[in-house]
């Protein structure tokens, strides 16, 4: 087990952080979603900042929690985690392991996020937005039903190849 | 289950004393660690005024949202209006909380959202209009997000570090919601004859209530380069709403704005009779039972 009082705590405490799953994305973990922004250790104490995906997101509050005992139990006496809101989080963000674990999870990854958001609606019509290819079968054949889905970060999609469902992380 | 999986959904039932309210789960302050210093030469209390003003639009117009719950047409939009209300109880949360910070009383979000009265509530009155239908429900939802997007995308560059940090975040949900809310107004407009007419008439029915979106107020005035002007965000939102409008076929109408009362409106804590109902049912439980938990 690594522990505070090992030679080189900081990376230790990275690990630890960087291996917290997101409570509502299992499958990812808060360093693959670009939710961990800074990890630094000053003894057995250790500052951890994250910051929200969307200003609702109620996962965060349960993140921050799983980083203090995770932490806490690999030795380190005090945990700290602060939030940072700026620069804001954006789903590009998301690192390229992110997205296979994402997919591979039968979810969509988003694309590229459009910046920034204009005075003049720049999505009023679906043919407009980029097509989001299916987890599945990779078909770029799909139809978004809906434009939000169970929770902050994500949208519905069918295929219309494979017929199957499923779920999309929004590109912010 | 995986080990990790295990690890994140057993922080979820994890019973402590200080973070379980009766109004929420996991409820910390959402400014934690953010350096709540105040510019130099800013106002502190136009500030917390301000900040205030913001918080209540999303608080007041997220619970109007949450009442469509259960009754809304499809569970795709009772999905979306969810996710909607929720992104803007977030942004009330951290907008109150930053009205706290800067009046210096000792109160926090919780007191801020529950223990005030309604004269004391600094919203527009657009934000607690009860919406008729569903049309009535996208057009104000259009109105709304696409004016707050326009005054967040200039509070972007607010003098005060953590106003402009929580605009920069909220204005990319904002632009997600005022996409939303057009399809729905454009498909409507231009669905039916009986379709058009409703968002036709819904338009009519809460126009009387955008004008008092850009009316300037003396808590703007007190804070020059970290309030934004209302007055200066018309030409953005027209822009907006009359692209819509036209891709809808729709009418933009011409009523006369709702009267002010002896001069004052939402943002001097005036607000029409639907407000205290709505604040009734927001308020009453945490009043009824101020140190709840479970």
């Amino acid at each position: 087990m690594v522990t505070a009082s090992g030679p080189d705590p900081v990376t230790a405490a990275r690990e630890i952080a960087a291996a917290v799953p997101d409570p509502e994305l299992p499958m990812v973990t808060v360093a693959d979603l670009g939710i961990l922004r800074d990890v630094s250790t000053d003894g057995d104490r250790v500052v951890v900042t994250i910051t929200p995906t969307y200003s609702g997101c109620p996962a965060l509050a349960e993140i921050a929690r799983d980083l203090r005992h995770r932490l806490t139990q690999a030795g380190f006496g005090e945990v700290v985690v602060r939030t940072a809101l700026a620069p804001p989080w954006s789903s590009d963000w998301i690192t390229a392991e992110g997205r296979g674990k994402l997919r591979q999870a039968g979810i969509a990854p988003p694309g590229a996020a459009a910046r920034p958001p204009g005075p003049v609606p720049l999505t009023l019509t679906a043919t407009r937005r980029a097509p989001v290819a299916c987890p599945r079968c990779g078909s770029a054949s799909t139809t978004r039903t809906a434009a939000f889905g169970a929770t902050a970060c994500k949208a519905l999609y069918r295929c219309e190849s494979c017929r199957e469902p499923f779920e999309h992380v929004k590109e912010i | 289950m995986t080990e990790d999986e295990f690890a994140a959904y057993q922080s979820l039932s994890e019973e402590t004393e200080d973070h379980r309210w009766a109004f929420g789960t996991g409820f910390t302050d959402p400014l934690e660690g953010i350096d709540p210093s105040l510019p130099d030469g800013t106002d502190a209390g136009a500030l917390a005024a301000y900040c205030l003003m913001l918080g209540d639009d999303a608080l007041v117009y997220s619970h109007r949202l949450q009442q469509w719950m259960t009754r809304l047409p499809e569970l795709e939009e009772e999905t979306a209006l969810a996710n909607i209300a929720l992104d803007l109880l977030g942004q009330a949360r951290l907008l109150l909380s930053r009205a706290a910070q800067a009046e210096g009383r000792g109160r926090d979000e919780d007191q801020l959202a529950f223990f005030r009265d309604e004269h004391e509530f600094r919203n527009v009155r657009l934000a607690e209009r009860s919406d008729g239908d569903f049309a009535e429900l996208a057009g104000r939802l259009l109105v709304f997000s696409a004016w707050r997007l326009a005054l967040f995308g200039r509070l972007a560059s607010s003098a005060d570090p953590v106003l402009a940090a929580i605009a920069a975040k909220g204005a990319r949900e904002l632009a997600y919601h005022r996409d939303y809310a057009a399809q729905w107004v454009i498909r409507l407009g231009d669905g039916t004859p009986l379709s058009h007419g409703k968002m036709q008439a819904a338009l009519g029915a809460l126009w009387p209530l955008v004008d008092e979106l850009f009316q300037p107020d003396p808590v703007t005035a007190a804070l020059p380069g970290v309030a934004a002007d209302p007055a200066d965000l018309r030409a953005e939102v027209d822009t907006v709403l009359d692209v819509v409008l036209e891709a809808a076929t729709l009418d933009r109408p011409d009523g006369a704005p709702m009267a002010r009362v002896a001069g004052k409106a939402g943002r001097d804590g005036v607000h029409t009779e639907a407000f205290g109902y709505l604040l009734a049912e927001l308020q009453s439980v945490a009043r009824a039972h101020p140190d709840a938990t479970w």
